[in-house]
């Protein structure tokens, strides 16, 4: 096996500044990715600091899951590179995935087992110390401490995506990916949602998400991207920016 | 007249030559067989087909793992005109192969070992053809074609080796007339083989590169209607109606 | 070594726990093999020296056949709530999840030959349950694993997987099973280990060959 280095260990790479707001989380350059003969992202460049949170509006097929997919090193940019605190993925996402949580739209959790025994299969794949205890804390958090013993198939949507986002942070990830994690969640698991989020910020980490509710996103976000064309047609401090300022970059060609 | 001399015309018109002066020849050169008759003649086809359909498959796996180094489109084009003329020069293998084992051998098939080796190629090669129609075209259809196409020439010697002791486990049913005697490849014989063998070499050539330079141009084509929709989104509804729509489909 | 062997343990216990909970595979595999032995015993008249002609041939097509349809569900399991990208979130090395599937798909294949071996040996009336045998089934077993895993990655991904997987399979493990039919037709002919020796080693030969290069390409078809 190779060694492992922590994300602790990353930061210090690559940035001479040890102030949190100028450690680069994730810089994204040239980024193009197509499927098929339709390109996808088209020359793509974006950089997400430490302790910021930043929100990707756009259309449907304006290309937010295909970005979340590449950042969370699923898939693998057509052309461009990206790096994870300094670390150039191309040169192997292994350690890179260590500071990544996802949460994409599929919950990614085995239908015939329990949530217990989800979070401690994914849990030993990240090698987690003490993983019985972090398992039934992070469960805690997520208000799953009572489905624990549930199997993932017999739970509503809404469970289903509750336990997803467990899953995410389980490794206690510097850099949080959601796409479009509020969907089919209840106002309660929302809540719980928006602490996460509000308290990744506030640790200093950074999260990456995209969602449909413009005012949401505007709200928990230091940071509005809209995607369109390929590229991001806005690029504004969420303070600065209203819900209509990101339709209004939303017209799609297809849509007409 | 002027058109022969250009050059687009060299190839095709040098493969025609030499494939005209083997049929001259296969059928009025060399003297008739003395034991199996003029069937003996398909030998000379048989041979260089078959001998194709091992070099195409060492292509592919050339191809296939230039593809996965370097992960230039060009690598993938070869391994589907490797694999394309391969399958085709695979199946004619098989159909000599029959045509000259009934009179001779009183079967049409046996379980020789180059005949099986090749038949469980050509389904190798019907997987990696057939793979490449399901699968949606793009980076992923490529990357997984050159697996497939590595695999199968990995596998290719192992069956040859299986296919020899399982010839060896089944004393075939070898019955024929003339199953006892054996063809010398000397002399007239052994010339027209050997020019047989260079005019299908100089053939599979030919056709492996006229199907990757039809590859490439439908390549350019797909190039072409991506750098359209490369553009910007107005210029896109304007240029070219579906294009939008085409995108539009993609998360 | 050891974590590394530890995380495909964890892989392929995972695999099986959700085998013990829905039953899909072994059951699949065996229900399917054994229809299809039952078939042959009427489609042909079995007298007892034909019953070992023909045995072994029917014997491991059979396992081929179902075992395909076997490690095609085991992949379909993984599509079902995209896990297998949930298993690629992990750091855990590509090879390490290739191992780890190829285990879990070799146990399977396993618990399906303890159970198709004795029927197999009722009907046909050869006797089939040998150390030789034993030896050829673990073999087979191996091989198929590998060569089902790197397939069943590649076509869990095409719209008509059930199709695909066969097709892939089937052509390329054609050495493993010639080496497997008569392996076991030396066996139940009375043969020992000398007589089927180079069987074994084509067998191994395979097994190596494609454990190797199904493990160092498995990175290549994750890719997206």
């Amino acid at each position: 096996m190779t060694t492992v280095t922590t994300p602790a260990n990353l930061q210090t790479t690559g940035s001479s500044n040890d102030s949190p707001a100028n450690i680069r989380a994730i810089e994204a350059t040239g980024i193009e990715k197509s499927f098929g003969n339709v390109a996808v992202l088209r020359g793509l460049d974006m950089t997400v600091r430490d302790g910021e949170a930043v929100a990707i509006f756009g259309a449907n097929g304006a290309g937010k899951s295909t970005l979340l997919r590449l950042l969370s090193t699923l898939a693998r940019p057509d052309h461009g590179s990206i790096s994870i605190y300094g670390r150039d993925m191309a040169q192997g996402s292994e350690t890179a995935r260590l500071s990544l949580g996802a949460v994409l739209h599929s919950p990614m959790l085995y239908g015939d087992m329990t949530i217990q025994e989800n979070l401690t299969f994914f849990g030993r794949m990240f090698r987690i110390p003490e993983l019985d205890a972090r398992v039934h804390e992070v469960a805690g958090r997520m208000g799953l401490t009572r489905r624990l013993e549930q199997r993932v198939r017999e739970l509503s949507h809404g469970y289903q995506k509750r336990a997803a986002l467990a899953r995410a942070l389980l490794h206690r990830p510097r850099i949080l990916l959601l796409d479009e994690a509020e969907t089919g969640l209840d106002e309660p698991a929302r809540r719980v949602l928006d602490g996460v989020v509000a308290e990744h910020r506030g640790a200093g980490h950074a999260v990456v998400m995209t969602t449909h509710s413009v005012e949401r996103g505007i709200a928990e976000s230091d940071r509005v991207l809209v995607l369109a064309g390929g590229r991001f047609a806005l690029d504004e401090p969420s303070s600065g920016v209203t819900p209509a300022d990101v339709t209004g970059l939303y017209a799609d060609p297809g849509d007409a | 007249m002027v058109a022969v001399l250009q050059t687009r015309w060299i190839w095709p018109g040098f493969t025609a030559a030499l494939m005209a002066l083997t049929l001259w020849m296969i059928f009025l050169w060399v003297p008739t067989e003395i034991n199996q008759g003029n069937i003996q003649r398909s030998l000379y086809f048989h041979v260089p087909v078959a001998w194709i359909a091992m070099v195409a498959i060492i292509l592919v796996a050339v191809a296939s793992v230039a593809y996965l180094k370097t992960r230039d489109e060009k690598w993938d084009r070869l391994a589907v005109a490797g694999a394309e003329t391969g399958v085709i020069f695979a199946g004619l293998m098989l159909i000599t192969g029959m045509i000259w084992a009934k009179p001779v051998w009183g079967v049409w098939w046996t379980g020789e070992a180059k005949l099986t080796t090749t038949l469980i190629l050509f389904f190798i090669y019907v997987a990696y053809l057939m793979f490449r129609a399901y699968f949606p075209p793009g980076e992923q259809r490529r990357r997984l074609a050159a697996i497939i196409g590595l695999l199968g020439a990995i596998d290719t010697p192992i069956i040859y080796i299986g296919a020899q002791l399982w010839e060896r486990a089944h004393p075939s049913a070898v019955v024929g007339p003339l199953s006892e005697t054996d063809s010398s490849v000397d002399g007239p014989i052994g010339t027209t083989l050997m020019v047989a063998v260079l005019a299908f070499s100089v053939l599979f050539f030919y056709v492996a590169r006229e199907r990757y330079r039809l590859r490439k141009q439908e390549d350019e084509v797909a190039e072409l209607r991506r750098a359209v929709s490369l553009r910007p989104a107005s210029a896109v509804a304007s240029a070219m109606g579906t294009a939008g729509a085409l995108a539009g489909s993609a998360d | 070594m050891a974590p590394a062997l530890a995380t495909i343990w964890t892989l392929a216990r995972k695999d099986l726990l959700l085998e013990l909970r829905s039953r899909d595979i072994v059951l699949a595999v065996v229900v399917f093999a054994l229809l299809v032995i039952a078939i042959f015993t009427f489609a042909i008249e079995l007298t007892p020296s034909r019953s070992r002609d023909v045995g072994p041939g029917v014997l491991w097509a059979a396992i081929a056949f179902a075992g395909v349809l076997g490690i095609n569900r085991s992949f379909a399991i993984e599509a079902e709530r995209d896990t297998l990208d949930g298993l690629m979130l992990t750091p855990v090395s590509r090879e390490l999840i290739f191992f780890g599937k190829v285990l879990g798909n070799f146990i399977f294949i396993t618990v399906a030959e303890v159970v198709i071996f004795p029927v197999f040996e009722a009907l046909f009336n050869i006797n089939v349950l040998q150390v030789e045998t034993i030896a050829i089934a673990l073999l087979a077993s191996v091989g198929f694993s590998a060569v089902g895993t790197v397939f069943a990655a590649m076509s869990v991904r095409v719209r008509s997987r059930e199709i695909m997987l066969p097709l892939l399979f089937l052509p390329t493990s054609v050495p493993l099973i010639m080496a497997a039919v008569e392996s076991t037709s030396e066996v139940v002919n009375g043969g020992s280990w000398s007589d089927f020796s180079e069987w074994l080693q084509l067998a191994i030969a395979f097994d190596v060959i494609f454990v190797i290069a199904s493990a160092v390409l498995f990175q290549f078809v994750l890719e997206e």
